[in-house]
């Protein structure tokens, strides 16, 4: 089976667009794509659009009305946090059959303030706190407590995570927020749910990214020059395990997704030159370093202490600010990862480049639960 | 004269691409997006040409003149509205008869709407905390027939 590769991808600037709405943020971020890849949408045989809001909406066919209706097939899905990856991956899929040389994938998001996942409609015993929480604060910071009780990881480690996205989006103008939190300020912020404060919280913004895929051959006829090569796509649900049957396990599909990863594109993580991985809480990003294996179990605390994961250390991870401060559009998140990783391989990140970036690797975790992991490599 | 109060309406809002078709009522203009390179008029409002895919889009006034292509008469209080029963009509515009505008017919009975009614339109002006805009209603033209 051959290789396919990303032509063009980008994204808006992530923020609260209210005149907008979910369609109008989508194609734009599919224009700048297109353009990006230099094709037209006449070339595009095939839409895979992300949006978990609206997932009944026909987002994708919407989209095209504004873009283009050329009649090609569009496929709308919604996978919680992991819906722009796996349209992303449904978009890869279509080009790994043989069935399409040249298509799209768009995720596109536009939220409310506020919290995901209340604790929902009355039925049965209620959970919340009885039984468990259905509270995405709760569920990853308990996941984290979990993870200090085995390892002594402090607050303040957790915290650090925090200090270092928020410094990182300084460098990316398409980040919601470019400003520098320091450690107390992070650690004095409204407690959610502790350990994480606000700030150790990601950040709930509107969003579209979007990414034309191509096969090997239609990717040589239109110049490899700036191609990105895809070398593994993976997702999984989660496996039984013998743990807390209520509260969702947060680290189980995402170790079996980075060992399927690393497998199939046959690198493992000491050759991974950076990192996107999924910061919807401080805490869960520590619990991240040890589930894609860039660091041995219990050592996450360490990484962060002296500086593994910032710009300029061994394998940095969220340069783009992360979900903490770049900003969580859940349908988009996804594809936006896809974009910064392409990004440093292709040599064009600005301030925040990872110099000499050869292999990045993508990861998002939607509860429920699906993870999505991509490890994409620099072409020339 | 003393204007009428128009009934009560969900009002659209407004952004960078639909203002001219919003607020063009204010010059009592009926404006829509045109492609400059194959100059198909664009309804409702995109960021490229449906037709040939050029970006270079303006928008541009219309003679406001049009005739209606298919209509109903709603008799049901689904949302706040206009005082019921009252027409939805589709309205081909003068210019070019592939332009439908989705509208209410207003200044005759609901039973006196034909299909091939030739009408010209008028504005219905709404304001709120957002600001005001202009909605395009149409009446029956001449003496209708
Ligand atoms: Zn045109």
């Amino acid at each position: 089976m051959s290789d396919v590769y990303i032509l063009g991808t980008d994204m808006i600037k992530f923020g609260r667009f209210p005149d907008k709405n979910v369609a109008d943020l989508g194609a734009e971020a599919a224009l700048l794509a297109l353009d990006d890849a230099g094709v037209s949408i006449q070339d595009i045989e095939a839409l895979w659009c992300g949006n978990l809001m609206e997932a009944g909406a026909m987002v994708g066919q919407r989209i095209l009305q504004q873009i283009g209706q050329t009649g090609i097939p569009v496929v709308n899905c919604a996978n919680a946090c992991a819906t722009g990856a796996t349209a992303f991956r449904d978009a890869w899929l279509s080009i790994k059959a043989g069935v399409y040389d040249l298509v799209l994938a768009v995720g596109v998001e536009q939220m409310g303030k506020g919290l995901l996942g209340g604790p929902g409609g009355r039925s049965g015993i209620p959970k919340e706190g009885l039984l468990g929480s259905g509270t995405m604060p709760a569920v990853f910071a308990e996941a984290g407590m979990e993870h200090a009780r085995k390892y002594g990881t402090t607050f303040a480690q957790f915290a650090k995570v925090s200090v270092k996205n928020h410094h990182h989006s300084t460098m990316n103008p398409k980040a919601m927020y470019q400003l520098e939190t320091p450690l107390e300020m992070v650690m004095n912020a409204e407690m959610i749910s502790y350990p994480n404060t606000k700030l150790m919280c990601s950040v709930n913004v509107d969003g579209a990214a979007a990414a034309v895929l191509a096969s090997e051959k239609k990717a040589k006829e239109l110049g490899l020059k700036r191609a990105v090569r895809v070398r593994a796509s993976v997702l999984t649900s989660d496996p039984f395990t013998e743990r807390d049957l209520v509260m969702p396990d947060v680290n189980t599909c995402t170790r079996n997704a980075a060992k399927k990863a690393y497998e199939m594109a046959g690198v493992g993580p000491e050759d991974v030159n950076l990192v996107e991985l999924h910061d919807c809480f401080a805490t869960a990003e520590i619990l991240h370093y040890e589930n894609l294996g860039l660091c041995k179990d219990g050592e996450a605390g360490r990484m962060i202490d002296e500086g593994e994961v910032a710009l300029g250390g061994r394998v940095p991870v969220n340069c783009s600010g992360g979900l903490l401060s770049k900003g969580h559009p859940l349908g988009a998140t996804g594809i936006a990862n896809i974009y910064e990783v392409s990004t440093h391989l292709r040599g064009e990140a600005g301030k925040r480049q990872v110099e000499g970036a050869r292999i990045g690797l993508t990861h998002v975790i939607g509860l429920g639960s699906a993870c999505a992991i991509h490890v994409l490599e620099k072409v020339s | 004269m003393e204007q009428p109060q128009p009934p009560f309406r969900i009002l659209p809002r407004v952004n960078e691409r639909n203002r001219h078709f919003w607020t063009g009522g204010e010059r009592g203009e009926l404006c829509f997006l045109r492609c400059r390179s194959c100059g198909t008029y664009i309804h409702p409002p995109t960021p490229i040409c449906p037709s040939d895919h050029a970006k270079d889009l303006a928008p541009e006034a219309v003679s406001g003149r049009a005739t209606i292509a298919s209509f109903t008469i709603n008799h049901q209080p689904w949302m706040p509205g206009p005082e019921l029963p009252y027409v939805v009509a589709i309205v081909e515009i003068e210019e070019d008869p592939t332009v439908r505008l989705t509208t209410n017919i207003v200044g005759c009975k609901p039973s006196e709407v034909y299909v091939g009614m030739p009408v010209e339109v008028v504005f219905e002006r709404h304001g709120d905390a957002e600001g005001d805009v202009w909605i395009p209603l149409f009446r029956p033209r001449g003496n209708g027939k």
